[in-house]
C-alpha cells in the first residue's frame, strides 16, 4: 500500500511527473509568441481554442499519471512521488484537485471564448489566455506543494497573473479599479503569509511541511507564542486569498470589475487552489498536535488552531450570507455567496480528525467539485444575460423564463444546488460536510451551516423569482452562444448527476486517497 | 398483479413519467395538457387503492409493503482504525407503506387527481403548471413512504420547491409575498428538521456489523435501524461515556434526546401548523390558486402530523409521553384560536384556513392521547379533514371563477343560482362541523375519546371547540347559500361536468368514511403496536 518514490535529483524521467505544469507553461509561451508574431489585423479567436487544447492536454497528463499510480486492474500502484528534494509531491490528493482545477479552467475558457471575443473593453484578446495558463500552472503547484517555498512560488504565480487579469478590460474604469484593489489586498495577503512563514522557519529550521510537522512538537515547548503568531499570520493571509470573512471586503469589488470569465476563475480556481494548499499545510503540521496524535491534553496548540479555523469558517458563512441578502448586483452576490462557500469548504479542514472521523478530504473534495460546477454554470448564465441586459443587476433576469426557457431551467438547478437544496450536488456536498461536523460533535458549526443555508434561500430564490415570476421590459429571446450553452449544460447535468448519484464520486475519492501517504508526510 | 413489479416505486414516480409526456405536448393546448395530467394522476390513485385493498393489517409486520435497495454507500476512511473492514455512510432507497402511511398515500393520490380536475381554472402557462404539479405529487407520495432520513428529506424539499413555484406563478395578486413567506417559514422548518436528522444519523444511526473477522461500521439513515437502536439498551447510542472507556461519541444523553425531539416537533409544527407558526399558512390559503390549496390544505399540512408521529412520537416515545400534556394544550389552543378567529373572518378562504388550524388541533389531541383510539382518531381526522378541505377549496375555486370574489359580505343566496354547488357546499360544511354520518365526526369523536382517558379536563375544554366550529361553519356557509341574492349572480351557471366529477367523488369518500369508518381504522390496527410496547415497558420498568 505505502509505496513511495523519493526522487531527489531531477532526471528527464522524473521530469515527466511535471508534464501537466510544463505543458501549461509551454503553451503559454507558444501563445505569447504567436500573439506577438501575428499581424494585428488577424483575429485572435483561435488562441482561445489553442489554450483550451493546452489545458485539456495537461488534464490528459494528470489523468494518465493518476491511472499509472492507481492501476485500474487493482495491482499495487505508487502512492506518492516526491520530487525536488521533497518539495513537490505528486500524490492522489494532488491529482484529484488538479483534475478538478483543470476541468474548471477548461469550462471557464469554453464559457468565456465568445464573451471575451465580443468584449470591446478588452483590447488585447490574446493576453487573457497568455495570463490564464500560468495562473493555472500556479494553481496546480499549490495542489502539489509540500514546502513553504514552493507554496509561495505557486501562490505568487497564481496571484500576479490574476492581478493583471482582473484589470484586463483596459478601457473600463471599474476593471482598473478592481485590479488595483486586488493588487493591494493580494500584496497584503502575500506579506502576511510570508511573515508567518518566516517565524515558522525560524522556529523549526525547515521549510518542508513534513519537517515542520515533526519539529513543531518539540519547538512548542520553547517558542509557543512565535508559533501561534506564525500560523495566525499564515491563516490570515490565506483567508484573504480565499475571501473568507472578515478578510473578504475586496471580493465584491474585484468580482464586479473583472470580466466574467476572470471572475469565475477567481471564484473557483483561485479559491480552490488556495484552500487546497491551506489544507495540506495545516493537515501536515497542525493536525499532528491534536489529540488524535499526541493524546489528550498535551498541548493546546492544535485545538486552538482548529478553533481559529472554525471561527473563520463560521464568520465567513454568517457574514457572506447576511451581506448577500441586500445585494442586487448578481456578480457581487456571487462574490458574497463565494465568501459563504469558502466558509463551508473550511469546515472539513477545521473539524480535524479523530480515529472515527478521517473522511475530511472526501468531504472537502466532493463539495469543491460540486462548487466548481454550480458556480461556473451560474457564471455562464451571468455572462450571457449580463451582456444582453448591459448590466449585472438582478432586474436583468426578469422574465428570463420567457426569453430563454431552457437557460432558466438550467439556472434553477444551479441555484438550488447553491442553496443546498436537493436534488443537486450542492445538497450532498453540504450534507457530507455536515455529517462530518456533527460526527466530530461540533454541533454549533453544523447548526450555523444549516441556518446560513436557509437564509441563503432568500437571495437565491430572489433570482428564481425574477426569472419565473416577473416579466421583463423586453420579450426578445436571448440567444445562448454555443460554447457558453455547452458549458451551462455540462455544469447543470453534472450538478444534477452528483445530486442523484453522489456515490461513485465519493467512493472514488475515498478509494484512491490514502491518508498515510497523501497527508501525513513523515520523514 | 405480479409481485416482482416494484409497486411503491411505480406509485411514487409515475408522475415523473407523466412529466416526460407533458414535455412533448404543445404548450398552447391546455386541454391536451390537462387530460394528460389527469390521466397521469390516475396511475398512483389506482395503485394506491389497490395496495390499500391488498394490505392485511392482521399480518402485523408481514403486511407492510417494502422496497429497499442501497442508494448511497459513501465510504469513509477506515485506515486510521484497526480491525475495521469498512466504514461508511449508508443511505438507502427505502420505501415502505404500513397502516399509518397507506391511508395518507391514498388521500394524497385522491386529492391530487381531484386537484388536477380542478386545475381547469388555471389560465396561463399550463405546461409548466402541470409539470410542477406532478413534481409536487411525487414529492408528497414519497414523503409518506420514505423510510430513510435522507430520502425523506429529499422528498420533503421537493414539495417545498414545487409549491413555491405553484404559489408564486399561478397565485392571486399577492402571490410573490405568499410564496416568499411560505419559503422562509418552511425552509426554516426543514433546516430544523435537517439538524435533528443529522444528529440522529451520527448517533442513533451508528452501528457496527460483524463482517468476517473485522467490523463494518455504518452511519445509517435507515429509519428502522435508528428506531431499533434508540430502543435497544445495548446499542451505542444508549451507552454512556462512563461505561465506554471514558468516551463514546455516539452516546445520546437525555438532554440531547429532548433537544432532538423538540427540534423534530418544531420542524413539523411549522408544517402542521401549530399555533405560533401559522401565519405563513394563512397567506398560502388566501393567495395560492384553489387547486393548489386543495393539495396544500388536503395533503401537505398532513405531512406535518405524519412527521410528528413518525419521527417524533415513534422515535422518542418517552419524551412524547412526558410532553403529552403540552402537546394537548397546544392542541386546545389551536382548536379554540382557530375556531374563534374563523368566526370573525369575512373572507371565506380565511374562514377555511382558520378552520384548518382548528381541525389540526384535534389531530394534536389525538397524538397527545398516546393510546390506540386517540391515535387512530388523529390519523382518521387527517384523512377526513384532507378530503373535506379539498372539497371545500374545490368549491371555493369554482365559486371564485363565477363570482370573482370569496368575500362573505358580497356573496349570498347562491342556492338559487347554483343549486348543485350550494348543496355540495352545505354537505361539506356539515362534514366539517362533525355531523354524524359524515367522516368529520368519526375523527373528532375518536380523538376526544382517546384523550378523555388520560386528560379529562383538557378534553372538556377542547370539546367547546366543536360547538364553535358549528357556529362559524354555519355562519359562513349559510351566508353564501341563503339570504338575498345580488342581481349580478342571477345568470351564473351551475357546476360543469369537469367540476362536478371531483365534487361527487370527494363527497362519496366523505360519506363512505362516515358510515363505514372501520375501512380505515382496521388498516391501523397494528400500526402503533411498537409504540405501545415501548410505552408499556417504560411503565413496567
Amino acid at each position: 500500500m505505502d509505496q513511495t518514490q523519493i526522487l531527489t535529483g531531477l532526471t528527464w524521467n522524473d521530469a515527466a511527473y511535471l508534464l501537466p505544469e510544463v505543458t501549461l507553461v509551454a503553451m503559454a509561451i507558444l501563445i505569447t509568441l504567436l500573439d506577438l508574431a501575428m499581424p494585428n489585423k488577424l483575429s485572435r479567436g483561435f488562441i482561445g481554442w489553442l489554450s483550451l487544447a493546452g489545458v485539456v492536454l495537461s488534464l490528459f497528463f494528470v489523468v494518465l499519471q493518476m491511472l499509472q499510480m492507481n492501476p485500474p486492474d487493482g495491482s499495487a500502484g505508487t502512492d506518492v512521488v516526491r520530487l525536488l528534494g521533497d518539495s513537490y509531491r505528486v500524490d492522489d490528493l494532488a491529482n484529484i484537485l488538479k483534475i478538478t482545477l483543470l476541468t474548471a479552467t477548461a469550462l471557464i475558457i469554453l464559457m468565456g471564448i465568445q464573451s471575451i471575443k465580443r468584449d470591446d473593453a478588452i483590447t488585447d484578446k490574446g493576453e487573457v489566455y497568455t495570463l490564464l495558463l500560468p495562473a493555472v500552472a500556479g494553481a496546480l503547484m499549490l495542489a502539489s506543494t509540500a514546502d513553504l517555498v514552493t507554496l509561495y512560488v505557486g501562490l505568487e504565480l497564481l496571484s500576479i497573473s490574476t492581478y493583471v487579469l482582473a484589470g484586463i478590460r483596459k478601457r473600463s474604469v471599474k476593471s482598473s479599479e478592481a485590479a488595483f484593489k486586488y493588487i493591494v489586498l493580494g500584496g497584503i495577503s502575500s506579506a502576511f503569509i510570508l511573515f508567518g512563514m518566516s517565524y515558522i522557519y525560524g522556529v523549526t529550521g525547515t521549510t518542508n511541511f513534513g519537517g515542520i510537522g515533526a519539529a513543531l512538537g518539540p519547538a512548542l515547548a520553547d517558542y509557543e507564542a512565535l508559533i501561534y503568531l506564525g500560523f495566525f499570520f499564515i491563516i490570515g493571509g490565506f483567508a484573504i486569498k480565499i475571501a473568507a470573512a472578515p478578510f473578504h471586503a475586496w471580493a465584491p469589488d474585484v468580482y464586479q470589475g473583472a470580466p466574467v470569465p476572470v471572475t469565475a476563475f477567481l471564484a473557483v480556481v483561485s479559491k480552490g487552489a488556495a484552500l487546497a494548499a491551506l489544507l495540506r499545510l495545516l493537515f501536515t503540521t497542525v493536525l499532528f498536535q491534536t489529540a488524535m496524535f499526541t493524546g489528550q491534553g498535551t498541548s493546546q496548540f492544535g485545538p486552538d488552531m482548529l478553533f481559529a479555523l472554525k471561527a473563520l469558517a463560521a464568520s465567513a458563512m454568517i457574514v457572506g450570507t447576511t451581506a448577500a441578502l441586500r445585494q442586487r448586483n448578481l456578480k457581487r452576490l456571487l462574490a458574497l455567496s463565494g465568501v459563504a462557500n469558502a466558509g463551508y469548504l473550511l469546515v472539513p479542514i477545521a473539524v480535524g480528525m479523530t480515529p472515527l472521523h478521517t473522511s475530511n478530504i472526501s468531504e472537502f473534495a466532493f463539495y469543491f467539485i460540486a462548487y466548481v460546477f454550480m458556480n461556473i454554470g451560474a457564471f455562464a448564465v451571468l455572462s450571457v444575460v449580463g451582456r444582453s441586459a448591459g448590466h449585472d443587476e438582478l432586474k436583468g433576469y426578469a422574465g428570463l423564463y420567457y426569453r430563454a426557457p431552457w437557460t432558466a431551467a438550467a439556472m434553477v438547478i444551479l441555484l438550488l444546488s447553491l442553496a443546498g437544496l436537493p436534488v443537486s450536488g450542492g445538497f450532498f456536498g453540504k450534507l457530507f460536510i455536515l455529517l462530518g461536523a456533527a460526527g466530530r460533535e461540533d454541533y454549533w458549526l453544523a447548526a450555523i451551516m444549516i441556518v446560513t443555508s436557509v437564509i441563503s434561500y432568500y437571495f437565491y430564490f430572489s433570482i428564481i423569482r425574477q426569472m419565473f415570476l416577473r416579466t421583463g421590459d423586453t420579450g426578445e429571446p436571448i440567444r445562448m452562444p454555443f460554447s457558453a450553452g455547452l458549458t451551462l449544460w455540462i455544469c447543470a447535468a453534472a450538478t444534477l448527476a452528483l445530486g442523484l448519484f453522489p456515490n461513485p464520486l465519493m467512493s472514488w475519492i475515498q478509494d484512491i486517497v490514502s491518508l498515510p501517504a497523501d497527508l501525513f508526510i513523515l520523514q | 398483479m405480479p409481485e416482482q413489479i416494484p409497486w411503491l416505486t411505480v406509485l411514487t414516480f409515475s408522475p415523473l413519467v407523466g412529466i416526460l409526456v407533458l414535455l412533448f405536448l404543445p404548450k398552447a393546448n391546455s386541454r391536451a395538457l390537462r387530460t394528460a395530467a389527469i390521466l397521469t394522476t390516475l396511475v398512483p390513485l389506482v395503485v394506491s387503492l389497490w395496495l390499500f385493498a391488498q394490505y392485511d393489517p392482521s399480518a402485523q409486520a408481514g403486511g407492510i409493503f417494502v422496497e429497499q435497495t442501497p442508494w448511497i454507500t459513501a465510504a469513509l476512511n477506515s485506515e486510521a482504525l484497526n480491525g475495521v473492514a469498512s466504514y461508511v455512510y449508508e443511505f438507502q432507497y427505502y420505501l415502505a407503506a404500513d397502516g399509518l402511511s397507506l391511508p395518507l398515500i391514498v388521500l394524497a393520490a385522491l386529492v391530487a387527481t381531484m386537484a388536477a380536475f380542478a386545475s381547469v381554472h388555471i389560465n396561463k402557462r399550463w405546461k409548466a403548471f402541470y409539470i410542477w404539479f406532478l413534481l409536487l405529487e411525487t414529492g408528497m407520495l414519497g414523503v409518506f413512504m420514505a423510510r430513510d432520513l435522507v430520502l425523506f428529506f429529499l422528498f420533503f424539499e421537493l414539495t417545498l420547491i414545487s409549491l413555491f413555484f405553484l404559489i408564486g406563478i399561478w397565485g392571486l395578486f399577492n402571490r410573490e409575498k405568499a410564496a416568499n413567506t411560505f419559503l422562509i417559514y418552511n425552509g426554516l422548518g426543514s433546516a430544523i428538521m435537517l439538524i435533528a436528522f443529522v444528529l440522529l444519523i451520527v448517533t442513533a444511526g451508528f452501528q457496527s456489523v460483524p463482517d468476517g473477522e473485522a467490523m463494518r461500521l455504518v452511519y445509517s439513515g435507515n429509519y428502522e435501524t435508528i428506531m431499533a437502536n434508540l430502543a435497544d439498551p445495548a446499542a451505542y447510542v444508549n451507552i454512556p461515556d462512563a461505561q465506554a472507556n471514558g468516551s463514546n461519541p455516539f452516546f445520546m444523553s437525555e438532554g440531547m434526546r429532548w433537544l432532538v425531539f423538540i427540534l423534530i416537533f418544531v420542524a413539523f409544527a411549522i408544517k402542521l401548523p401549530v399555533l405560533p407558526f401559522h401565519t405563513w399558512m394563512l397567506r398560502v390559503h388566501a393567495e395560492a390558486p384553489p387547486s393548489v390549496v386543495m393539495i396544500h390544505s388536503g395533503v401537505l399540512l398532513k405531512m406535518g402530523a405524519y412527521g410528528l408521529l413518525r419521527f417524533g412520537v415513534f422515535l422518542f416515545p418517552q419524551q412524547a409521553d412526558d410532553a403529552a400534556y403540552v402537546i394537548a394544550l397546544l392542541g386546545v389552543a389551536n382548536i379554540l384560536y382557530g375556531a374563534i378567529t374563523a368566526f370573525v373572518q369575512n373572507e371565506f378562504k380565511l374562514v377555511l384556513a382558520y378552520s384548518s388550524i382548528s381541525h389540526m388541533g384535534i389531530v394534536l389531541l389525538g397524538i397527545a392521547s398516546l393510546n390506540q383510539i386517540g391515535l387512530q382518531g388523529a390519523v382518521f381526522q387527517l384523512v377526513s379533514h384532507g378530503l373535506i378541505s379539498a372539497l371545500l377549496f374545490l368549491i371555493v375555486g369554482s365559486l371564485y371563477e363565477r363570482t370573482g370574489t370569496t368575500d362573505l359580505r358580497e356573496l349570498g343566496g347562491l342556492a338559487r343560482a347554483l343549486p348543485f354547488m350550494s348543496g355540495v357546499l352545505l354537505t361539506a360544511g356539515m362534514a366539517s362541523l362533525g355531523l354524524p354520518g359524515l367522516s368529520g365526526f368519526v375523527g373528532e369523536f375518536l380523538a376526544f375519546l382517546g384523550l378523555f382517558d388520560s386528560m379529562k379536563g383538557v378534553t372538556a375544554i377542547a370539546a367547546v371547540g366543536v360547538i364553535l366550529t358549528a357556529v362559524y361553519v354555519l355562519r359562513s356557509v349559510l351566508k353564501i347559500t341563503f339570504g338575498p341574492m345580488s342581481e349580478r349572480y342571477a345568470a351564473l351557471n351551475d357546476a360543469r361536468l369537469i367540476e362536478a366529477v371531483p365534487m361527487i367523488a370527494l363527497l362519496a369518500f366523505i360519506l363512505l368514511l362516515g358510515v363505514y369508518p372501520s375501512i380505515l381504522t382496521d388498516s391501523m390496527q397494528h400500526g402503533f403496536d411498537r409504540l405501545f410496547e415501548q410505552l408499556n415497558s417504560r411503565v413496567g420498568g
